[in-house]
């Protein structure tokens, strides 16, 4: 399988304080790469580096390249509209917009075009259905979002970003505010999807990292210490820190 | 210790319910002078009837009605596309820098004297309305252009704070799904902020339909039913404060009944603003 991201020399600054150090990472194609690391690592700006999330920051600044397929998503050509139906995001507090179930599922896919109500109908309920939704919500699609219980809140925003179509699909801590039945929905969910998307997923747990990674990526104060497969991260690393880490000795 | 701080507690208490005493006087004042005369006249002829001569004692504000009506409406129109583009560009667009500079500027306006707008009024407008669109100049056209700029900071000031209320979270959201920042605008934030920009819109009409002195000066104080915004007219505010010095008997009485008329639509301007500010954000 080929790399469908690549990530060279990218370093990170939030005014003078260095947030990324000079990250060097390749994503394979359909598998899912798992970050952990403690609080403050630079996961999570990491990952808002995939999709230029971190240009809402006006005092942060990028150096380095993100290739998405070979094309670098930083150069001045790409339109961010594009790459953000490309490369799907899941936050970590689940956010649905204040409107029903069904809008906020047809939001994106509007925003680029699609109106047949069929086509929207079709759309919504697969995206549901992927995310392991469907059943729970099928009778109240036009009811609002904000009355969904947090679990499902958050299956309603990764469906959401389902209905984007996108290649990848990048998740931070989606399951820190939810109940371990919640958590083992999203898990389920996840081992589904990795069938058609490449999945980056952000998690403090690492037991979770273990139970659903391929591969996991190991972060420090914003520094990428060592990455590779999900065995060999947590039966041998290579690095003393990764060790201390995963056995629980900080963090 | 413990006796003076029930001393200052029940002190700040009483001044703090001195406003709704200092309220209910006004209220009760105002009806004891105007309703006399309006129960007289009879509701129904004193609010439309069109004819208002207090020396063959014909006393109908419609026209007045009317006048504040017509030039509210014009405030609003001119007001609002100007106050909306304001809020939603310093809310949503604009960088801290620029709108450090902007926002007090916008609020400045409100510090401005009305009779200070009413002048600019005169001096710009009038001769402008003569030459390019005829008449004499004082008119419905020009009070709405003057009272438009009056209660734009209002407006501007209130669709900002409510823009801003907006959890931070939607837009991200929004954007996340590949909107680009106006489809996240029109789509997301505005309707989240909609009940807060409504009451700021009501507020704004409430200061509208009171302003008196800058609508002395431009509308042209004619007791008529306009049929063109090129027409002078009268509003409830200024046939008081033009009447009240020379006014005695049912004359005084009847200008106070305006008063009423006025008390209670702007009480029910306040009221609804209230309502509709404290409603939560819609979610249909």
């Amino acid at each position: 399988m080929g790399d469908k991201i690549i990530v060279k020399n990218l370093d990170l600054f939030f005014d003078t304080l260095q947030a990324l150090k000079s990250i060097n990472l390749r994503i394979k194609t359909k598998e899912i790469l798992s970050i952990i690391g403690p609080a403050n690592s630079g996961k999570t700006t990491f990952l808002r580096t995939l999709n230029r999330l971190n240009e809402l920051i006006p005092y942060a600044k990028l150096k380095g390249e993100v290739y998405l397929d070979g094309k670098d998503i930083y150069k001045e050509d790409i339109s961010l509209p594009w790459l953000r139906r490309k490369v799907g995001m899941v936050f970590a507090l689940p956010v649905p917009l204040p409107r029903t179930i069904f809008e906020n599922i047809a939001y994106g896919p509007k925003l680029y075009g699609i109106t047949s109500k069929a086509e929207l109908t079709e759309l919504v309920e697969k995206s549901l259905r992927a995310a392991f939704l469907w059943d729970e919500v099928k009778d109240r699609l036009n009811e609002s979002a904000l009355k969904l219980s947090g679990g499902q809140q958050q299956r309603l925003c990764i469906a959401r970003t389902l209905a984007l179509e996108p290649e990848v699909i990048l998740l931070d801590e989606p399951c820190s505010g939810l109940d371990p039945i919640s958590t083992a929905k999203i898990e389920e969910a996840l081992h589904e999807l990795k069938k058609e998307y490449t999945i980056v997923l952000v998690t403090n747990n690492t037991k979770q990292a273990a139970r659903v990674a391929d591969r996991v990526a190991f972060f420090l104060m914003g520094e990428l210490v060592e990455y590779g497969q999900v065995e060999q991260i947590f039966t041998v690393p290579k690095d003393k820190r990764t060790e201390d880490y995963i056995s629980g000795r900080f963090g | 210790m413990k006796y003076n701080e029930r001393l200052i507690q029940s002190g700040l208490l009483i001044t703090a319910f001195s406003t709704i005493a200092i309220l209910i006087l006004i209220g009760v004042f105002i009806l004891k002078e105007g309703l006399p005369v309006i129960l007289k006249v009879g509701i129904k002829d004193f609010i439309c009837g069109v004819n208002w001569s207090p020396i063959e004692e014909q006393f109908g504000i419609f026209p007045m009605i009317m006048g504040s009506i017509w030039i509210t409406a014009g405030a609003l129109l001119f007001s609002l596309p100007l106050s909306l583009a304001c809020a939603i560009y310093l809310a949503e667009f604009s960088t801290p820098k620029i709108g450090k500079i902007l926002k007090p500027t916008i609020e400045l306006l409100a510090g401005i004297p009305s009779v200070v707008y009413g002048f600019m009024g005169m001096v710009i407008l009038f001769p402008l309305i003569r030459n390019y669109l005829g008449g004499p100049g004082p008119c419905i056209l020009a009070a709405s252009i003057i009272l438009g700029i009056m209660i734009l900071p209002t407006i501007t000031s209130i669709s900002i704070d409510s823009l801003q209320a907006v959890p931070y979270s939607y837009r991200e959201g929004s954007l996340a799904l590949g909107a680009t920042r106006w489809q996240t605008v029109k789509m997301v934030v505005l309707p989240a902020a909609r009940s807060g920009i409504i009451a700021g819109i009501i507020l704004g009409v409430g200061r509208a339909v009171g302003e008196t002195m800058a609508v002395i000066m431009i509308a042209g104080n004619a007791v008529i039913i306009p049929d063109s915004i090129l027409d002078p007219v009268r509003t409830l505010t200024t046939n008081i404060a033009l009447e009240m010095n020379f006014a005695t008997g049912e004359h005084r009485q009847a200008l106070f009944a305006t008063g009423i008329v006025l008390f209670i639509v702007i009480m029910l301007l306040n009221i609804i603003a209230n309502l509709i500010a404290k409603r939560k954000v819609i979610t249909k």
